[in-house]
């Protein structure tokens, strides 16, 4: 027996309701963020991941107030992102009750923020995102650079080096999402998934395409994740975390059943 | 009769809410203190000392609230004290994190890093070559060995799933007071049980089922076994 392989169901939530978006366009909406987050707790989910996609000033106070509903009735860890940009913020939410925080454009935009964040609350509650899209031409040695702003914002920086300087910058975890793949239920970008994870010496989420239970497999196997991010698979019950975690079980990986 | 009074020890470090949130959840009937009080604390009818974060700044203010003294007075009553993560680092000899600190010395032995341990790096290695990697912080589900018949354990499969994260681990001395045992590239110590006081690496407030349940066994609990 080890370590197992964690699933994690993710909660886009815009102006207080669960959403789910192709490439961050055509938003569905999947129910209320509550009731979503009972459901996968109850289902077995080893994690839960609540990004408020909206993150405005006026969203926060509803995000705060969500997340203290989930926090008394979810008895699992919870991560938060989504417009986390000062100590104050991170302070917010670990006192709703979040157990992490997840830190994309507020790292990039100061690396040290994610150093203070570390120092402050402790690396174990802080986890880079890093929003990561292939920039190599056909041929070429594949390379990612790093985005922000909801995959829009490019930034240069290349996605290897980014997610092994955020982890000498004290980050316990990255949570890897591909650009390319979002949405598209083709499945996770492993070329990326399993240079950062070879990379970095602390466990990497991955996250972005899942379409089917395979890609799960593969994320973990062929990827190199240490645990496997999805939203839509689960949100409109195409499958459920239990029938997740049998496939997977069944393919010689290691969850908590 | 009188509610049961449960005294949640707060000392300005990390988040205390999921343990109050949790212990509020299994027993509605029950009164959570989040306190660094230590007539508070000699008043509940059971005890909690939680911990996150680095061990340096913990034992900083551990020592600067006189938490030292409410924990050994505690000890000392026979009521129940169940320690969570670095609060069960806190009560060794002494951790390795931070260049060294010395802690509360309830238990012999000490706090060390994983990926400081020869035999980890090789089990490390050894997996990385097989494209398997044993990342350190140690985070998420993993087994617990129950070493000891303990009341804690009531209803909880041996072998059942807790939560950690962590990236210190305890190697106790004391091997007869190993109440639980995980591995993790080697084995370590995952709960620690004495008299009245029962200690754990991982999260019980975080762990669902087996976790609530450990909590409820817990709050039944009357620190004899």
């Amino acid at each position: 027996m080890a370590l197992a392989k964690r699933i994690i169901p993710c909660l886009d939530v815009d102006k207080g309701r669960v959403v789910k978006g192709v490439q961050f366009v055509d938003i569905r909406d999947a129910g209320d963020p509550v009731e979503v987050a009972k459901k996968y707790n109850q289902q077995g989910a080893d994690e839960l991941t609540f990004l408020d996609i909206t993150a405005s000033h006026e969203a926060r106070e509803t995000t705060i107030h969500t997340v203290e509903q989930i926090a008394a009735e979810v008895f699992i860890p919870l991560t938060v992102g989504g417009g986390i940009r000062t100590l104050e913020d991170i302070r917010n939410m670990l006192n709703a009750g979040a157990d992490k925080v997840s830190i994309n454009s507020a790292a990039v935009k100061d690396p040290d923020f994610v150093k203070r964040a570390a120092e402050r609350f402790g690396s174990q509650c802080i986890v880079v995102a890093i929003d990561a899209k292939s920039v190599s031409a056909e041929g070429e040695t594949p390379r990612w650079e790093i985005f922000t702003h909801g995959g829009r914002k490019p930034t240069g920086i290349d996605a290897v080096a980014w997610a092994v300087k955020m982890c000498d910058n004290g980050a316990g975890e990255i949570l890897l999402t591909s650009m390319d793949k979002d949405g598209t239920k083709d499945g996770f970008d492993l070329g990326v998934t399993r240079a950062i994870s070879d990379a970095v010496p602390v466990p990497v989420i991955a996250s972005g395409g899942v379409g089917n239970l395979q890609h799960l497999v593969d994320g973990v196997i062929n990827g190199g994740a240490d645990a496997v991010l999805a939203a839509s698979i689960f949100h409109f019950g195409e499958y459920s975390v239990p029938e997740a975690k049998a496939f997977m079980r069944d393919n010689n990986i290691e969850v908590r059943l | 009769m009188n509610r049961k009074q449960v005294a949640v020890i707060d000392y300005g470090m990390g988040n205390l809410h999921s343990v109050a949130s949790a212990l509020k959840h299994i027993g509605p009937d029950i009164d959570v203190a989040v306190t660094s009080d230590r007539e508070t604390i000699a008043n509940a009818d059971h005890v909690i000392f939680p911990g996150v974060g680095a061990i340096r700044d913990c034992m900083a203010e551990i020592r600067k609230q006189q938490v030292d003294k409410a924990v050994a007075e505690v000890m000392a009553s026979g009521k129940p004290m169940l320690a969570i993560c670095v609060g069960l680092q806190a009560l060794m000899n002494f951790s390795e994190e931070n260049n060294g600190v010395d802690c509360l010395n309830v238990f012999s032995g000490k706090v060390k890093f994983f990926a400081g341990n020869p035999r980890f790096k090789a089990a490390h290695d050894e997996g990385s070559a097989s494209g398997e990697r044993l990342k350190v912080p140690h985070m998420g589900w993993n087994t617990v060995e129950q070493r000891l018949p303990h009341p804690l354990w009531h209803n909880i499969e041996n072998g059942g799933r807790f939560y950690f994260v962590h990236s210190y681990y305890v190697e106790a001395e004391q091997k007869e007071l190993i109440a639980g045992a995980c591995h993790y590239g080697i084995d370590f110590t995952a709960a620690m049980a004495e008299k009245n006081l029962f200690a754990v690496q991982f999260h019980p407030e975080k762990s669902h089922t087996n976790g609530l349940q450990l909590l409820t066994n817990f709050l039944n609990w009357d620190g004899k076994w």
